[in-house]
């Protein structure tokens, strides 16, 4: 071994100390791919770091809302029904001051449009987010085109305007709240500065304790019976209700992330269904049909998928819904 | 025709809604009235026989003493009949609960932890609140990956299995999400404790620091910031968290009290944030990204920002300010008996520690100071006590914290005066539970 070797071998020795003392956890985790890095590293920030390149027109951006957004948000983004609406509020005097006025005057509705300071966030939002039973599954094109049409619905952007990674900063400088926001306040960093200044007076403090509210007589009952939700030691102590197995069938197959007994989600209740359809002829074996194949259109535009659910499993279902859902 | 026979309505359980008369003759012993009101209301006592009124001429004794149950006489149960243990049959009133109206659509909501039936501060991890923004899901721990990047050396990857090869560190926090009490902001909105406070719960978790991880990817320490955590959820949770708080005292966890984190609460990986809100909690949390600029993420702009009576929005309003509530009594219970209690309540800081809790029984015009329980750990929850011998009138409870600033928790009329009351998050006012004459507690605001 000649000496000039045995010096390399002593350097590469060093090297390969000095690299494993980087980690103080040798051997755990690995190096991330760029690819991998790519597939998740999906931020945009408001200064744009992490927007790819792009474009979608109002136009496109309508298709897409009309196909795959306007079942919960409404044909025009107005819709209350599922989430808060996502246009309106705003005014042509928003866009130039960057002050949406009905913040400080309006009541409690608060739309998307309203309360937007960085377009980025709505990019951003759509890109990974919605729809919301199917994030993540837009084109980059068709999260451009649906941020444009959002935009053109609130008058901030014309209706042949192609919005793009290249002209996205402009319609920043247009959005009616990007003034509306700020971080000078004391519940951003833990020493931060409270906004009241409470004392701990211990006697005769209030001279005159005025009832300011009380929970109204119309929302008593709005919770249900609270003595169920107390636990009863000392009372009468009743065995828990056996739960109905066909709930717990519509639970198991997740009907009832669309559909509750009394109350209409995404589908109608099934209070509802039962009201429509009860003693109509032959209509057990249809609507065991509509809950194995799907269907839409009786109750809205929001379609049933099919389910995976067994004949008797079906039959079981809608005669307990047809029944009431005891 | 009186309120209960309103169509639709739910019939009220003689046990919180007793009439004065009824109230009376419980008071005066006739506890054989409630166990019939119970079964005139419908409750199914099946097998319960009748007891003697305790009081009655001739009273030998209880059935109860008297007539050994089936439990002393027989044999019970073997081991392992049910492999991970539930609550007695007996305690099935405590279940999570949603708050009617709340939310349209039940993925995207939350779910409350029932306070008012629970001792000291560790959240049994079944009652543990819900927030989801896009449903939750169980996650295949083999197949979930962490990856650290952004401003480091070596972004990397972490398997499950990397991660809990680390040196862990276990430590007791709360967690409330920054909306808890958000419907009390204007006036009384809900009537128990569960639905004002229990967007609330308190676990030990076990995980590895953050800063760790950074470190092992060599963060650049210079230009770092912030840093942004995702969820793996649909909804792609994302919060930026400032450096401080990471090299502080975030953790990235996957064991809630002894065993692994609830899929409903981030299985197998989450973020525990000590002191922020719990949106900031990032559940399933696949990625951390080191920066040097907020991200404005649709959480932190169009969501948990908090509105001013200017129109002003405040973002990254993350800090959970020091708060308490007197869970027993509360809302929804009623005392029937005159005589000594234990008043028992909840406080805690996302600041640091409790220092001190000061409970009122009228008011707010006098105070007395409780006894606090251990641990006393930073932001963690802490549970007072303190006995109070209740006369049979009318009283207005409420409960004061002060933690280790100095900072004193505010009454509502304080925090309205700044911040209005429509911004939603953030309101840690003095709770006020009104005791009717008859023992009914009921949600007030008074100062």
């Amino acid at each position: 071994m000649t000496r000039i070797f045995r010096l390399a071998l002593a350097v590469l020795g060093l090297l390969a100390c000095a690299a494993q003392a980087q980690s103080k956890f040798p051997g755990v985790g690995r190096p991330a791919t760029p690819a991998e890095i790519a597939a998740w590293d999906i931020d945009v920030r408001p200064d744009f770091k992490g927007l790819p390149p792009g474009s979608g027109s109002v136009a496109k951006g309508q298709e897409v809302w009309e196909a795959k957004c306007a079942s919960c948000h409404g044909t025009f983004g107005e819709s209350n029904e599922v989430f808060q609406p996502i246009v309106g509020g705003t005014t042509a005097e928003d866009i130039r001051t960057g002050r949406v006025k009905s913040l400080a005057t309006g009541g409690e509705a608060r739309t998307t449009l309203m309360k937007l300071s960085t377009i980025s966030t709505l990019w951003d939002y759509v890109n990974r987010a919605m729809p919301w039973n199917a994030p993540k599954s837009l084109t980059t094109e068709e999260v451009y085109a649906v941020v444009a049409y959002i935009l053109n619905l609130g008058d901030i952007v014309p209706g042949d305007f192609v919005l793009s990674d290249r002209n996205i900063a402009d319609v920043q400088k247009r959005l009616p709240n990007r003034n509306g926001t700020s971080r000078r306040h004391g519940l951003w960093d833990v020493k931060g500065q409270p906004d009241v200044k409470n004392v701990a007076c211990m006697s005769n403090c209030a001279t005159d304790v005025k009832m300011a509210s009380a929970l109204p007589e119309y929302a008593r009952d709005s919770h249900g019976d609270l003595t169920v939700q107390q636990r009863r030691i000392g009372a009468a102590a009743a065995p828990p209700a056996p739960q109905s197995p066909q709930l717990a069938l519509a639970q198991g197959k997740t009907c009832t992330a669309c559909h509750g007994i009394d109350k209409r989600a995404l589908g109608p209740a099934f209070h509802e269904v039962a009201a429509k359809y009860r003693g109509q002829a032959g209509i057990e074996a249809r609507l065991v049909e509509k809950v194995k194949q799907g269907g839409s259109g009786s109750w809205g535009a929001v379609p049933m998928p099919p389910q995976d659910v067994s004949d008797a499993e079906a039959r079981s279902l809608v005669q307990w819904i047809l029944a009431g859902s005891p | 025709m009186s309120k209960t026979e309103l169509p639709g309505r739910i019939r009220k359980a003689p046990e919180g809604f007793l009439d004065p008369a009824q109230i009376a003759k419980v008071q005066s012993g006739r506890r054989d009235f409630l166990r019939n009101a119970f079964l005139a209301a419908g409750a199914v006592a099946a097998g319960t026989a009748a007891a003697q009124p305790p009081k009655a001429a001739g009273f030998q004794g209880e059935s109860e003493i008297l007539d050994l149950p089936e439990h002393s006489k027989g044999l019970g149960q073997p081991v392992a009949a049910r492999g991970y243990g539930a609550p007695s049959q007996f305690e099935s009133n405590l279940q999570r609960r949603e708050s009617p109206g709340l939310t349209r659509v039940s993925a995207a909501s939350v779910s409350f932890t029932p306070l008012q039936g629970l001792f000291g501060i560790i959240t049994p991890n079944g009652l543990h609140f819900e927030r989801h923004h896009q449903g939750w899901w169980d996650v295949d721990p083999s197949r979930h990956r962490l990856m650290v990047m952004g401003l480091v050396k070596q972004p990397k990857v972490y398997t499950m299995d990397d991660l809990m090869r680390l040196p862990s560190v276990s430590r007791m926090h709360f967690i409330e999400c920054g909306a808890n009490t958000g419907m009390e902001w204007g006036n009384v909105a809900v009537p128990t404790v569960q639905y004002t406070h229990g967007m609330l719960s308190c676990c030990e978790y076990t995980g590895v620091p953050l800063a760790a991880l950074l470190d092992d990817c060599g963060f650049d320490r210079a230009a770092a910031r912030y840093v942004l955590a995702e969820g793996a959820d649909g909804s792609g949770m994302t919060r930026t968290i400032s450096i401080d708080r990471v090299l502080d005292d975030v953790l990235v966890a996957w064991a809630m009290n002894g065993e692994m984190l609830r899929p409903e609460n981030g299985y197998p990986l989450r973020l525990v944030a000590p002191g922020l809100q719990g949106v900031s909690w990032v559940k399933w949390l696949r990625r951390v990204e080191v920066g040097d600029q907020p991200w404005g993420t649709k959480d932190e702009t169009l969501h948990y920002v908090d509105l001013m009576p200017d129109g002003v929005a405040r973002q990254y309003s993350s800090i959970q300010e020091c708060k308490s509530v007197i869970t027993s009594p509360s809302g929804g219970q009623t005392l029937l008996d005159k005589g000594f209690h234990n008043v028992t309540g909840l406080a805690w800081s996302g600041r640091g520690r409790i220092k001190r809790v000061d409970v009122s029984f009228d008011g707010g015009r006098n105070w007395r100071t409780a006894r606090l329980e251990k641990p006393d750990e930073p932001k963690c929850l802490r549970r007072f006590n303190i006995g109070w011998v209740w006369d049979g009138g009318p009283a207005i409870l409420q409960s004061r914290a002060i933690d280790d600033t100095g900072y004193v928790q505010p009454k509502i009329n304080q925090l309205r005066a700044v911040r209005g009351s429509r911004s939603i998050y953030h309101n840690n006012a003095i709770q006020s539970w009104k005791v009717a004459e008859g023992g009914e507690v009921s949600n007030v605001q008074a100062y």
